[in-house]
């Protein structure tokens, strides 16, 4: 698919400290989640982990042109995204590992991480659903006149669910401030798109409401960075809803830790070409030596502290089974 | 009924439900109210009606129909701190709703640890007669019920349908609002001022000593019939109203029924899995350490809904079958009895005429 609007994807117009600061995020994700796979086996992490290694890219391009009042409302697999909105990286170790110092006390676990204080909605483990809800967040910042968006991300399953096409309409019809994000990484589960969608012609449907699309093919982040300042700005205007498909590649399995390339549904080849034009390599290689190493030792000890934050944190009393069941006035 | 000693007069079901929301929606900038067909001419039967003028576009509007969607936004809405009233005009679209209100609403405050609230008020009217039939008569009350994190209230009187409003926009949890079609007739002494029917709190309509009888949304007005005909007969029935069926006050039944003996809860909604078992099973945990207690319960016949009178007529029960499943329980021995046809008819039901 063509790219339906073009944008510059000169890395130049970045700083140092951005392109820095945006490897830091790539870099803190993929490693933090290598280290949720590496821990894995041991059981201490007894929540379905989904995870994003390949497609951080996406999380990281979109957030980095976000303001800090800005909200997103990730997906079960929705680690990336978390993180790369400047979520708490203890909290979610802690939530992996069931303890109360989890950002969702360890009732929700991997598939359903929230962090309000830094405006990351909850994500749930039914896919589709959290698109309406982040059209409700939206139609109320805009109704109190604020110029803060909101970004929804979902998969390429996700597009098929009614409520997607729903959502569309609502909020093209009101145009609510809100950055659809289709990471589009070609399967849903198992299941490739070739046998899922009676044309691939994404970008089009969406257009169809009224919803400028882009498709950004490559998975680069710098691109996407760009692309997605350039929405935000319009956003904050009160253009109405925008829509990126995210081309992306899921490295892991579905749900789990380990490789998948045996089990018959996709070949190791189809990687290759994702593998070669790794984001975190790529943006790592434009820093300078001595401060990627830096950045490096930095996102390792970061990585070290959240797991010995989870380790050491106390799980949650068993009273907490009936707390917040309602909210109390 | 006890009643406040205050500025009260006669309002119909519908009134109460719009002045309600009127009110609380002068008080509260943050309660809005949207749903298909809210703002058109017919006004949800008349309930929405002048909101529009009132409030404006922004914020009382129509939607598409997109009633998954439409959810969502309003627990979108409430966690941004928002106060949403979602509008459907039959029961039966709720099962359009059931993902995002079983799945997120119900679950939110729970799954994210408090981080999020979700006040939102769920607004939906069961119909009955002149052909409302399979997909148009549903009391689905117990399916929300049965999940964690939802109220679910039914009020079966003007006065009620008022205050538990304006206790649900109040209500900083998801609240499915269950009404009756048949209700929007009726009329009862309402106070001007704005107030709350507290949920969890159980109203005793009439007092008695021979039997227990809680009635639920539409069916408390056919048991409080029923008391009138049984009262013919010197049957005493103690008839109960739960208004909000969760969280329900199972106290204020189990009380009467340690004095009577003698329970039966006429829902309208079917009997299985649904809130006549539900209030049933939770007396007799309650109970069964006294007296031995005879329960019984009645709803819609185990079949769709039919839209011909002559079966549909079979399919509710009514007045007089009510008087009568009274008096078999409380006169066992008794051979069975015909309360007089005239005397068990409903004015409501009259009234409704079509087409519809």
């Amino acid at each position: 698919m063509a790219e339906r609007h073009s944008v510059c994807p000169d890395s130049s117009a970045l700083a140092a400290a951005d392109l820095e600061r945006i490897y830091r995020s790539l870099r803190l994700i993929r490693r933090a989640e290598e280290e949720v796979a590496r821990i894995y086996p041991s059981d201490k992490i007894k929540s379905p982990v989904h995870l994003s290694i390949g497609q951080e890219a996406a999380s990281v391009g979109i957030c980095d042109a976000l303001r800090a009042d800005d909200v997103v409302a990730p997906t079960y697999r929705g680690h990336a995204a978390f993180l790369a909105k400047g979520a708490s990286l203890r909290g979610l170790m802690a939530e992996l590992y069931g303890k109360a110092t989890g950002v969702a006390g360890g009732k929700g676990g991997s598939m359903h991480l929230i962090d309000m204080s830094h405006n990351v909605l909850g994500a749930s483990a039914v896919v589709g659903t959290t698109i309406p809800v982040a059209l409700g967040y939206a139609l109320a910042l805009k109704s109190m006149r604020s110029d803060r968006i909101v970004v929804s991300f979902f998969g390429d399953g996700a597009t098929e669910e009614g409520v997607f096409a729903e959502s569309l309409n609502f909020a093209s019809l009101h145009k609510l401030p809100v950055l659809f994000v289709c990471e589009n990484n070609h399967y849903a589960i198992h299941t490739p798109i070739s046998r899922r969608w009676a044309a691939p012609r994404l970008c089009e449907r969406v257009e169809t409401y009224g919803i400028p699309a882009h498709a950004v093919e490559d998975g680069d982040v710098l691109k996407l960075r760009a692309l997605t300042a350039e929405i935000v700005a319009r956003l904050r205007g009160g253009d109405g809803p925008a829509f990126i498909e995210c081309r992306t590649y899921r490295w892991r399995e579905h749900v789990g830790p380990n490789e998948d390339y045996d089990a018959g549904y996709r070949p190791r080849a189809d990687l290759k070409p994702w593998l070669d034009s790794d984001q975190v390599g790529r943006i790592g290689a434009m820093l300078a030596p001595d401060r990627r190493a830096a950045i490096d030792t930095e996102v390792e000890r970061e990585i070290e502290d959240a797991i010995a934050f989870a380790e050491t944190s106390p799980f949650p009393a068993i009273e907490a089974l009936h707390t917040n069941v309602f909210a109390a006035h | 009924m006890s009643l406040p000693p205050t500025n009260q007069r006669l309002l119909t079901y519908v009134d109460a439900l719009r002045e309600a929301v009127a009110q609380e929606m002068r008080r509260d900038p943050r309660v809005f109210l949207f749903g298909l067909d809210v703002d058109d001419h017919k006004a949800i039967q008349g309930s929405t009606r002048g909101l529009v003028d009132e409030f404006g576009r922004e914020r009382v509007f129509g939607t598409p129909l997109s009633e998954d969607a439409m959810t969502g936004v309003a627990i979108g809405a409430a966690m941004a701190g928002m106060r949403p009233i979602h509008v459907h005009i039959r029961m039966d679209f709720l099962m359009l709703c059931m993902n995002q209100l079983v799945n997120i609403a119900a679950k939110s405050r729970y799954m994210y640890d408090g981080q999020v609230k979700v006040p939102m008020v769920v607004r939906s009217m069961i119909g009955k007669s002149w052909g409302q039939g399979a997909q148009h008569s549903q009391g689905l009350h117990a399916m929300f019920m049965h999940v964690p994190g939802l109220k679910v209230v039914a009020p079966s009187n003007a006065y009620d349908a008022k205050g538990a409003l304006i206790t649900a926009i109040r209500d900083d949890n998801p609240v499915i609002f269950v009404e009756h079609r048949l209700l929007y007739f009726t009329d009862a002494y309402v106070p001007e001022e704005p107030f709350e029917v507290p949920f969890g709190k159980a109203r005793i309509c009439t007092q008695g000593d021979d039997i227990t009888v809680v009635g639920i949304s539409n069916m408390l007005v056919e048991c409080l019939r029923a008391h009138e005909l049984l009262s013919d007969i010197g049957i005493s029935a103690e008839v109960i109203d739960p208004i909000s069926l969760m969280p329900l006050d199972v106290d204020t039944i189990v009380e009467s029924v340690r004095r009577t003996g003698r329970l039966l809860v006429v829902d309208n909604a079917w009997t299985a899995c649904g809130a006549s078992a539900e209030i049933v099973a939770c007396v007799l945990e309650r109970a069964q350490n006294g007296k031995p207690i005879k329960v019984r319960r009645m709803g819609y016949a185990a079949t769709t809904c039919p839209t011909t009178p002559v079966l549909e007529r079979e399919f509710y029960p009514d007045p007089a079958r009510i008087a009568q499943a009274v008096h078999a329980m409380v006169r066992p021995d008794s051979k069975p009895w015909q309360p007089d046809a005239e005397r068990a008819k409903l004015a409501y039901q009259a009234r409704f005429r079509g087409p519809f």
